[in-house]
């Protein structure tokens, strides 16, 4: 991936939605301790948290850029880095994995070249992994974007991402 | 707000009186004559398709103009996951599972306007192959007390209405005009209640310390943050009936003098975060939540947290540092929270299903509430079971009843006609027992004497094909990942047992490795500040106590018997099997299958990945796994 023109892509989004992102940021500024819920809402509009929006936030609500940075990269809802079109959710809770989840990473590593956490060079697809999605009797599940898909084998997971572009 | 109250009307409630009118009105307003129709909207069954049921119902209807004869709702997670999509219809509770948009215009024309049974769309009990028409007569619900999960059937949980119709707000009510802050905390203690998210720790005697607490301001924490792989009862509570729980807050807020309350509630939930936000605005609308709730004189607001995604947050003092917007690290604890919790005040945290319980109690009493479960374990318990099961679900029994009722008689034993091996209770930190225990009665203090837990209800049932000891690495690499990293013993520790586990499953166990992970073991349990390290070893110390054959089979043999440690098995095709049809030629990914169309194929091991694929793919079991 070509990190400048994201990098200016990334900075000409943020300039072109300025307004919106300091609205959203200032109606933080009197309850700074939901800083996780704003981060949520950042990741929500962007995909991923850009380093230019958490320094605003820092500044703002006046909160050090080590705690923002330290509580983006504890928990595992957000990303630092940006993310594909579509995001691939490969459940592994325990009723999953005893289901052959992790098949399915393993599937996703070896014919996508894609690991959790990482995003596809064209910028398709970005795949996570979570621990339980609440819909085991599905097992193992996979979520792309919003779409639940249920008994999913590797086979079925070709089938499922040929539809998204 | 996802729904904006249409007209600026003044829906406030100002009185008992007034509470018990529109709950007169609201059930003059029913029609006797219509036909309740319930589709479940679990998250499950949403995932199976339930969109395009609802859709195709209310489309129907509309078309048919039977408003007046039909009332149809979406309804939170009935339980039956296994089933979905699936329709509850009428007084009778007709059951249909399985059903697609094709079959609703049949079920509207046939079971609703005429009463006619649709056989097709019937549930089939797999011990009888008979078909069963009420939903009552299923196994699955007949040995079930669905005192709580009950009313997600009844319940459109984004309509407030329906749970005041339903006796909602009703504890409240009693609580506030009826019941003095100590007489409230002393019905609590006498139900016998214990904490539903793990520890089992009397609520009674939380309430009460929070109580006696000094201080003007304090808060009353709802933990939704069900991080535990597997269960997903807390979710389908606060998506399904999210006022229970409100509920129970408001009243224990009263017990205890708080006027604030937070529901740090899992994000990876969004029906249940949707729903919760929907319900604490219609309890503003309608002044159960506010200023001055029911004319009382008590305040008392709700916020909602999303939580960002660590299981670690579901540790009391860890969920607190993340709802004051810091890392969520679990500190020490040498104040107890009911003293200095959120914000250094004093702080009553509960979990989903003990708040959803709490409305249940005030109303019908204490020693209604103490006669069902134990001695030692009051009420029921809500199970996700899960795993290698026919009736995957959410189950809710009375507490001793036994594993073996759980998975056979509720659960209908294991798929496939395939032998049961293990049932892994309590999370990740519980533990794995075998199927010589299985008649063990299931509460808090049964289930920690077999080196497991209660937990918060995960059930995870496993079979003959599935290997212990991947389990358990699979338990401690979900721990090593969650764990914070300010212990050492339970940083390091758990990444030496990942390595280890990791050698074993790859055949490189050695014979000192058993006694190393049980003094690892120790130390977690020794050297960790909070629950997630002290127990993190539990899911490698409870196998090694019921399955110490199996890891000997790792490391003496190098053999997994169950035949899922990869770098253990190999694949080979039966040549007297094989049809050559070339179906697992075409399923190989590294086309290490090779053979003439119509003739036994093979497999080349040196290009074999062992990813199984071939399989699963045979139709005629000629792929063979050792």
């Amino acid at each position: 991936m070509d990190t400048n023109t994201n990098l200016a892509e990334v900075r000409a989004i943020i300039e072109n939605n300025a307004g919106k992102i300091e609205a959203l940021i200032n109606s933080y500024v009197s309850k700074k301790e939901q800083l996780i819920s704003l981060l949520q809402d950042v990741q929500a509009e962007f995909n991923y948290l850009p380093q230019d929006v958490l320094i605003k936030i820092s500044q703002t609500l006046e909160i050090p850029l080590s705690q923002v940075f330290s509580v983006a990269t504890f928990f595992h809802a957000f990303s630092l880095k940006p993310r594909g079109r579509h995001t691939i959710t490969v459940c592994l809770g325990t009723a999953c994995h005893v289901k052959g989840g992790q098949r399915l990473v393993d599937k996703m590593a070896r014919d996508y070249h894609l690991k959790p956490g990482e995003t596809t060079e064209d910028e398709k697809f970005t795949l996570e992994t979570v621990n339980c999605l609440g819909c085991c009797a599905l097992g193992p599940v996979v979520v792309v974007d919003d779409k639940y898909e249920g008994q999913v084998t590797p086979d079925k997971l070709d089938k499922i991402l040929k539809n998204y572009k | 707000m996802e729904q904006q109250v249409k007209q600026k009307v003044d829906k406030r409630i100002k009185s008992v009186k007034q509470l018990e009118q529109l709950r007169q009105a609201l059930a003059d307003g029913k029609d006797e004559n219509r036909v309740t129709v319930a589709v479940c909207g679990g998250t499950a069954c949403l995932a199976a398709g339930a969109k395009d049921i609802v859709a195709a119902f209310e489309a129907e209807i509309r078309k048919r103009g039977v408003h007046a004869r039909v009332e149809f709702k979406e309804t939170g997670c009935q339980g039956f996951c296994a089933c979905g999509p699936l329709v509850v219809i009428g007084p009778e509770k007709i059951f249909y599972q399985h059903i697609k948009p094709g079959d609703v215009p049949e079920i509207i024309d046939e079971t609703i306007l005429k009463g006619k049974i649709i056989s097709r769309l019937l549930y089939v009990d797999p011990a009888t192959n008979q078909k069963i028409t009420h939903e009552s007569d299923i196994p699955f619900y007949k040995k079930q007390t669905r005192n709580i999960m009950a009313a997600n059937r009844e319940i459109d949980p984004t309509k407030i209405e329906q749970y005041v119709a339903a006796g909602g707000y009703t504890a409240l009510s009693k609580a506030l005009f009826q019941m003095s802050p100590d007489k409230i905390i002393n019905e609590i203690t006498r139900a016998g209640l214990r904490g539903r998210g793990g520890g089992g720790f009397p609520t009674g005697r939380k309430w009460q310390s929070c109580w006696v607490a000094e201080g003007d301001v304090k808060y009353v924490l709802c933990n939704a943050d069900e991080g535990d792989p597997g269960a997903y009862q807390d979710g389908s509570i606060l998506g399904g009936n999210p006022h229970s729980v409100i509920e129970g807050m408001i009243i224990a807020a009263y017990a205890v003098g708080a006027h604030e309350g937070y529901i740090y509630v899992r994000n990876e939930y969004p029906l249940a975060v949707a729903h919760s936000r929907i319900a604490i605005q219609q309890a503003l609308d309608y002044g159960f939540l506010g200023e001055n709730i029911l004319d009382s004189g008590f305040d008392f607001k709700i916020t909602i947290n999303k939580g960002g995604g660590a299981f670690v947050c579901g540790e009391s003092s860890a969920l607190i540092a993340s709802l004051e917007g810091k890392v969520g690290e679990p500190k020490s604890k040498y104040t107890h929270m009911a003293e200095k919790g959120l914000w250094d005040k004093p702080s009553l945290l509960n979990n989903v299903k003990t708040w959803a319980n709490v409305p249940l109690i005030i109303n019908k009493g204490a020693d209604w509430y103490a006669k069902i479960g134990t001695a030692g374990s009051k009420g029921t318990m809500i199970f996700a079971l899960v795993g290698k099961i026919t009736n995957s679900g959410l189950v809710e029994v009375p507490m001793g009843i036994s594993l073996r009722e759980m998975i056979y008689d509720i659960g209908g034993g294991i798929p496939g006609g395939k032998q049961f091996k293990a049932v892994q209770t309590g999370g990740p930190s519980g533990g794995c027992i075998s199927a010589t225990l299985l008649d063990t009665p299931v509460d808090f203090d049964e289930l920690t004497k077999l080196g497991s837990m209660m937990g918060s209800g995960g059930m995870i049932v496993m079979d003959e094909d599935n290997c212990m000891v991947d389990v358990a690495r699979y338990f401690i690499e979900f721990l090593k990942g969650e764990s914070c990293g300010k212990c050492a013993p339970c940083r390091e520790g758990l990444t030496r047992l990942s390595e280890i586990l990791d050698r074993i499953t790859r055949g490189q166990g050695r014979s000192e490795d058993l006694e190393t992970m049980q003094d690892l073991g120790e130390i977690l349990d020794a050297g960790s500040l909070c629950g997630l390290g002290r127990s993190a070893a539990n899911p490698v110390l409870s196998t090694i106590r019921y399955f110490k054959d199996e890891y000997l089979a790792h490391i003496v043999d190098k053999k997994c018997p169950a035949g899922v440690c990869r770098e253990l098995i190999e694949f080979s095709i039966d040549a007297e099997k094989c049809t050559g049809c070339g179906v697992c030629a075409r399923a190989c990914a590294t086309k290490a299958i090779s053979g003439e169309k119509k003739q036994p194929h093979v497999i080349n091991q040196d290009l074999c990945i062992k990813c199984g694929a071939c399989f699963d793919s045979c139709k005629f079991e000629a792929v063979k796994k050792q």
